[in-house]
């Protein structure tokens, strides 16, 4: 048994039982869809229909529609490519990184954190199809045999290290968040009343019997999971980074990339998930599981990955001036006091000055603060994409195909749809799949909890507590 | 009761069969085949069984859905009987001249399969030999323009030529009054002759010579007839307004002749110097050494003070322009007797003939001027067309024929001209389309395009050519002289009276003579053909005054779209324009301190009120080297023709500008401008305009490429740790080994004078789609071959960005062509996932349309930024409807068969001519040898007209290119961005300038 400190705060709170948490987190799943989750899912949807309308219009006269031209060949797609990539990050980091470093607080929120991987990299993955002038191609990046004679993809294109990322990050983030899900599938399973429920969740739990052998599995194959994740953490954004590095344009061939978008990934994903989690956990009553130590814990990595961001922000100033190079300098100057220069300055308030409010305790642990802050981080990470992207393209070598980019309706349709996509995805989850981890949570309770005072003496572990590995027990 | 007449449904009813009566009654008789159909004979009971009906319903649906995916039937109709010079897949040649409103060139037409695809010069020619105007490239499209006439009209309906015929011969023999026939400038012989014989059979005709952009002051200065100009024996040239490299005269054979003062090398360091006294920034102003911003207004003033200094007569005073550089101008002029040139763009003629005096005071006649050889491209007399229109209106005039000629449009007294023809009996129209004259014309009589043509010309003394038809007429059209033969009841065809009229000048057998020089397309032995009525030229100097305005305007004609002819053709609709790079449309051209002055920003809508209270709205061009207190309009615009759907919407009308002072057309009059709430942006292929002291273009002096020819280029060099190294010293990558060709490029930035030709030479070889303005807006054109134009800066700091993006109120400019660099280190091809674009064993940057998935990640990765993307689908698409060469049947005429039509999503650029570099290669194959020097050309180096452009093999130390290479070496020759180590195969000469 583990010696928790008394001064340590605890992770849940409200004197929670094991069956507390059960009733606590099948709630949703099982109860009528509410009003509020309705609603959102309406709004979502519409999202979701700009979406297909604006794909279909890019599908169908061609890239035309966007507002890309023979100068700034990539925008808005490539932006919201790495935004949404980056998102994703989170998750893989609460649930891998997380977990080797044994952090627990980590175990309520990273059922929904790694959902949140896997449906932004969904939307990221749009992107690089998307923006294809002939996606009906799209094939033709991967390294399949075929008949066209010697033709092989072109192993020296980043883009194509990008495929090989992303098709990686996104499986072993299915499969780690699959198999965490299959013990709290077993329990809704267990639970379930309808017909239609126990069938789809019986086949959901893939036959979890919950014995010994079953968990020390699970236990096994999370840890190699984690493992497998963990570099990909740091991977996937590197080369993303990559894409631009490794190219001769100004602005983008810079060898502080790749860390730097790896804390500016993280940046974030913890964002979005500080986003989400705020939102989940009063629309699902969650408080005591997702609780103010959580949201501080996220906060504190803001301003770690924040301040990272910022340094990298300067070090490529200093390193334009530093290394003599004309066009090095311009392309910094013109990002700063150039026709972008609000894109520019939008991302250095949102990500570097608005996060280095959580160094007072009393903002970190502010949901509304730490709302709107999360907010502008995600405004402020999306800005720098924008601006490492087209104000490096659009001002480059040749002053005579200097041009501007204006994004188009269906630009913004295509990108507001990927909200609507990921939110609609994010809602059908939180319904019908449990939102915290039930089994990890359980397996915290007895040592990092508020424990509930009964009669004045202090409660210990019952071994009769009935919902102790209640979904081992079939009957109960 | 009236009978009925009875009906039978067939025989059976007639006879009453006993089967036909059991049938009779049932909706469907048992001759339809259903049972057959449905089981037939394989059913027991003749019902169709369950397998047989799923049977059916299955291939039912197969052909259902096959059909639905099979692909439009095109129909390829193979040679019953294959004509003699016809050779599938291979090109036939023809010598041939395109001439149109001054701009000569005697050209080669490439055909295949029969039909014309592309113009190159030809080498033969004296005149233009070298290269083509891009107009030349160009007017190819007008061949297979959808909206020229397919029959004659009368009175605006389509009819037969017989009757046509009939109708205009019993109307002219009983013509009472003038006859008139007015044309553009005709130098065709033959033509002449024929319109001469052909007025001979009236009492009273005339042929009336009219130009749209008249010359008419230079000729009645110089006895009808243009002086043989010879820039290439001039050491000071002296331009007053006349842009003879783009618009003036003779602009192609004018072009090779100045460039040839214009070439350096640290042997023969001396070069022309070239001032250049102007009101709007032309083509040749911008190539100038030294260029004055002046008003119209004082145009005849630096005449005069030329005149005064130069002649003695008088003092050098005067002249509002700068004093400084009249007086250094002067002083060269004056010191280059026998080698210098004074030409003047001005129409009036007291000016010219001071510009004449001055001349002759210098000695160029019989040196820079060579007198026994004038030029005839311009005869266009305003008094004999301001008399005809009085005429017309006093209704002396019987019938007037229109040839090249659309006064309606462009005439200055254009109302005149309409109130004129009401009152005239018979008016015939040759024009190809019904347009703004013809739209009067009882007859319209369609004339044939020039490549469907015999005719003959003369646009110089002593030098002729011929054109002969590269294709059979495409309409029933027929050649406007083939209409005056048949109107005058000769039994003769043109083509049979052109050789008769050239037995004059054959010596020998005639009938090899003719061959000889239909082939050749030219005869330069000095023998004259064109008879031009020559006046006795006037020396009176006194000047009409222009009256100064608050805002003068002055009326140009624009490079690719003269005087409108060229305005519904999408090529040179989308050809920028050499100096402001816009397209799709006229513009006001302001000078930015008129614009401020007036708080006009780009853009915005003014409205123009000319002299006669007609007004224009146009969009505003902030124009450096505008000339302060003027604006500049093109010609040609705001033609608003059912028949020129391309067109459409493209700016206004600006020939009101032009004024009529004294029998002389005047191009330049005082405007009022309104600033209105309206904008409307002006496609522009480039919108920044300076060079932001970068070193990606390189310019000097004469004189320190005199002191040091190897100081006038920069080369960069990278800090290593054994001192400053070349950038191709340290490389990450493996050298790519030519074994056989290394394809090469050398650009001359001396030589061009960035007129555009090989813009348009590349649009038409490589198939190039035209996206129209909108998507020009949107800075999406697909040029493969562009021309970077750089104005010099305003004064600055050093690093002060802000204002280094200001050019100069009269800047300095520098033109580069750009095109794809062809790395031997190319950012491009590493970045493609998928291999589309490679390098080939012989150095070229190879794009693979059919593997590219359209990641646009090359054209991100290029520092040159010549990578074209298909944005949408430009072919077989009725949203580009008028991008011709890809959307109408017709249209695809011109495609090259050797090139791809990309499709929508793929990405494309510059190829090297890699068909052309092929076929090259294949044939000196079949001849067991290697290619020599100067057959692999492409299509750029083809048609520039100043040589400035050369291609060829950097592996054969014998090419020109090598030869260029080792001699500039060190010296002029740069690449672009040589610092990214991406080793291009293109390589620059450092342009040189012969500042006073």
């Amino acid at each position: 048994m583990q010696h928790v400190s008394p001064i340590r705060e605890p992770l849940v709170t409200g004197g929670k039982t094991y069956h507390d948490i059960t009733e606590d987190v099948c709630r949703q799943v099982e109860a009528k869809p509410n009003a509020r989750w309705a609603a959102a899912l309406a709004v979502a949807l519409v999202g979701l229909a700009i979406f297909i309308y604006s794909v279909y219009r890019t599908l169908w006269y061609g890239i035309g529609e966007w507002g890309l031209n023979k100068t700034v060949g990539w925008a808005w797609d490539i932006t919201n490519f790495v935004w949404w990539v980056g998102i994703g990050h989170a998750g893989t980091l609460i649930s891998a990184i997380l977990l080797l470093f044994r952090q627990k607080w980590r175990t309520s929120i990273n059922r929904a954190a790694e959902a949140m991987t896997i449906f932004a990299v969904i939307c990221a993955a749009m992107f690089p199809v998307l923006h294809m002038g002939r996606p009906w191609l799209a094939y033709w990046v991967l390294p399949l045999p075929n008949t066209f004679g010697s033709l092989w993809v072109n192993f020296n294109s980043p883009l194509l290290w990008d495929v090989f990322a992303i098709s990686t990050y996104f499986s072993v983030s299915l499969v780690f968040w699959y198999i965490g899900l299959i013990p709290d599938f077993a329990t809704i399973r267990d639970r379930a009343t309808g017909p239609i429920a126990r069938r789809a969740y019986a086949f959901l739990s893939f036959g979890w019997t919950g014995s010994a052998k079953a968990w020390s599995r699970y236990e096994t194959v999370s840890l190699i999971l984690a493992g497998l994740a963990t570099p990909l953490v740091l991977s996937v954004h590197t080369i993303v980074s990559m894409d631009f590095a490794t190219s001769v344009i100004p602005g983008w061939h810079t060898t502080i990339f790749p860390p730097y978008f790896v804390a500016g990934a993280i940046f974030s994903g913890f964002a979005m998930v500080l986003t989400l989690m705020i939102i989940t956990r009063k629309v699902f009553f969650l408080e005591n599981y997702i609780t103010l130590e959580h949201v501080e814990s996220m906060n504190k990595v803001i301003i770690l990955t924040g301040s990272i961001v910022g340094i990298a922000y300067t070090t490529e100033f200093f390193i334009a001036w530093y290394s003599g190079v004309e066009y090095e300098q311009y392309a910094f100057i013109n990002r700063a006091f150039g026709p972008y220069w609000w894109a520019y300055w939008s991302m250095m308030t949102c990500n570097v000055i608005t996060p280095q409010l959580f160094w007072f305790r009393k903002i970190r642990r502010s949901l509304t603060a730490t709302f709107i802050i999360s907010i502008f981080v995600n405004i402020g990470m999306w800005f720098e994409r924008f601006v490492i992207i087209v104000t490096s393209l659009h001002r480059d070598f040749l002053p005579s195909s200097w041009a501007m980019f204006s994004p188009t309706i269906i630009d913004i349709g295509v990108y507001v749809g990927t909200i609507g996509l990921f939110f609609t995805l994010f809602l059908l989850f939180a319904k019908f799949f449990p939102v915290v981890n039930m089994a990890e949570v359980k397996a915290i309770l007895k040592s990092s909890s508020e424990v509930k005072h009964h009669h004045g003496a202090a409660a210990t572990m019952h071994a009769t507590d009935k919902d102790l590995n209640s979904n081992t027990h079939r009957n109960e | 009761m009236q009978d009925r007449i009875k009906y039978w449904k067939g025989i059976e009813e007639l006879e009453n069969a006993p089967e036909f009566e059991k049938h009779a009654h049932n909706e469907f008789p048992e001759f339809l085949p259903v049972n057959e159909v449905e089981g037939g004979e394989s059913s027991a009971n003749g019902k169709t069984r369950r397998r047989d009906f799923l049977k059916l319903l299955g291939f039912s649906m197969a052909a259902v859905s096959l059909a639905s995916c099979e692909a439009p039937v095109r129909k390829a109709i193979p040679y019953l009987n294959k004509p003699v010079d016809v050779e599938p897949g291979v090109a036939n040649w023809y010598a041939s001249t395109f001439y149109l409103n001054g701009d000569y060139n005697s050209i080669l037409v490439k055909t295949r399969e029969g039909r014309p695809i592309k113009i190159e010069p030809n080498p033969s020619s004296g005149l233009t030999p070298l290269g083509t105007s891009p107009k030349a490239q160009g007017a190819l499209l007008g061949l297979y323009d959808t909206n020229r006439l397919r029959y004659p009209l009368i009175a605006g309906k389509e009819a037969k030529w017989e009757d046509v015929d009939k109708q205009i011969k019993s109307r002219l023999a009983n013509v009472s009054g003038k006859v008139a026939f007015v044309s553009s400038t005709i130098i065709s012989p033959s033509t002449k002759k024929l319109i001469d014989e052909f007025g001979a059979r009236f009492s009273n005709f005339e042929h009336v010579t009219y130009d749209a952009n008249s010359a008419s002051g230079l000729l009645q200065a110089n006895g009808g007839v243009i002086p043989g100009y010879d820039f290439s024996k001039a050491n000071i040239i002296v331009s007053i307004n006349a842009d003879f490299l783009g618009t003036w005269v003779a602009p192609v054979p004018f072009a090779k002749q100045y460039i040839q003062t214009r070439k350096v090398d640290a042997d023969n360091p001396s070069m022309s110097r070239h001032y250049q006294f102007e009101t709007a920034l032309s083509l040749t102003g911008s190539n100038a050494d030294v260029r004055v911003p002046i008003k119209p207004s004082d145009e005849a003033a630096v005449v005069t003070a030329l005149y005064n200094a130069i002649t003695g007569q008088g003092a050098a005073s005067g002249s509002a322009a700068d004093a400084k550089v009249l007086a250094a101008a002067v002083k060269d002029l004056k010191a280059n007797q026998g080698k210098a040139l004074v030409v003047s763009g001005s129409n009036d003629p007291g000016v010219q003939a001071m510009v004449k005096a001055i001349n002759s005071a210098l000695g160029a006649d019989g040196a820079t001027i060579d007198t026994a050889a004038p030029y005839y491209v311009k005869q266009g007399n305003d008094a004999a067309m301001i008399r005809l229109i009085d005429e017309m209106n006093a209704g002396s005039v019987g019938a007037v024929f229109f040839y090249n000629a659309n006064p309606v449009y462009n005439h200055p007294l254009s109302a005149k001209v309409v109130s004129g023809l009401n009152k005239v009996g018979l008016k015939v129209s040759f024009a190809d389309r019904v347009e703004e004259t013809a739209k009067f014309a009882d007859f319209v009589t369609p004339d044939h395009h020039y490549l469907e043509s015999w005719n003959d010309f003369e646009p110089k003394k002593g030098f002729l050519s011929l054109s002969q038809p590269a294709i059979s007429p495409i309409f029933t059209t027929r050649q406007m002289q083939d209409s005056l033969l048949v109107w005058s009841d000769s039994k003769t065809d043109f083509y049979e009276y052109i050789r008769s009229n050239w037995r004059s000048v054959a010596s020998g057998d005639f009938n090899k003579f003719w061959e000889k020089a239909v082939h050749d397309g030219v005869l330069e032995n000095g023998s004259s053909l064109l008879k031009v009525t020559t006046t006795t030229a006037s020396a009176s100097t006194s000047v009409k005054k222009i009256q100064p305005a608050a805002i003068e305007a002055v009326l140009y004609e624009k490079v690719s779209i003269g005087a409108g002819e060229f305005i519904n053709n999408p090529w040179l609709q989308e050809l920028p324009d050499p100096v402001s790079k816009a397209t799709w449309g006229n513009y006001v051209a302001m000078p930015r301190l008129m614009a401020e002055e007036m708080q006009v920003v780009q853009g915005d809508v003014l409205k123009v009120t000319f002299a006669n209270n007609e007004s224009i709205e146009l969009p505003a061009l902030i124009q450096p080297g505008q000339a302060n207190g003027t604006v500049a309009i093109a010609m040609g615009y705001g033609r608003d023709l059912e028949a020129m759907p391309v067109a459409k919407g493209s700016g206004a009308n600006a020939f009101p500008i032009a004024t009529v002072a004294d029998n002389t057309v005047l191009y330049t009059s005082g405007v009022k401008l309104e600033k209105t709430n309206a904008t409307s942006p002006i496609a522009q292929t480039q919108t920044h305009h300076t060079i932001m002291d970068r070193i990606v273009v390189q310019e000097s002096t004469l004189a320190k490429y005199k002191e040091d020819p190897k100081g006038v280029t920069e080369y960069i060099r990278l800090a290593t740790h054994e001192g400053p190294a070349k950038p191709a010293t340290i490389s990450l990558w493996d050298d790519y080994e030519y074994k056989n060709h290394h394809w090469g490029m050398v650009i001359d930035l001396n030589s061009c004078i960035g007129c555009g030709s090989c813009t348009m030479s590349c649009n038409v070889e490589n198939n190039i789609p035209v996206v129209g303005k909108a998507e020009v807006l949107n800075r999406r054109e697909m040029h493969w071959m562009r021309i970077d134009r750089y104005y010099s800066a305003k004064e600055h700091e050093e690093k002060d960005y802000a204002e280094m993006e200001h050019p100069a109120d009269n800047p300095s400019v520098i033109f580069q062509p750009m095109l794809c660099q062809h790395c031997n280190h190319a950012p491009c091809e590493t970045v493609c996932p998928v291999a589309a674009t490679m390098h080939s064993s012989e150095g070229i940057n190879q794009m693979v349309y059919n593997r590219c998935v359209g990641t646009r990640y090359c054209a991100n990765n290029c520092p040159y930024k010549v990578r074209r993307f298909n944005w949408f689908a430009y072919a077989n698409n009725e949203k580009f409807g008028f991008n011709e060469p890809m959307n109408t049947d017709l249209g695809k005429m011109v495609l090259n068969p050797d090139v791809t039509v990309r499709g929508r999503g793929v990405m494309e650029k510059c190829s090297f001519c890699v068909q052309r570099v092929q076929l090259g290669k294949l044939e000196a194959k079949r001849e067991n040898r290697r290619p020599k020097d100067g057959e692999i050309v492409t299509a750029c180096a083809q048609s520039c007209p100043t040589e400035a452009i050369v291609f060829g093999d950097m592996k054969d130390p014998e090419s020109r290119i090598s030869k260029v290479l080792a001699r500039q070496q060190g010296e002029r020759a740069f690449h672009v961005l040589e610092e990214l180590n991406t080793q291009p195969n293109v390589t620059y000469l450092t342009k040189i300038r012969n500042l006073a």
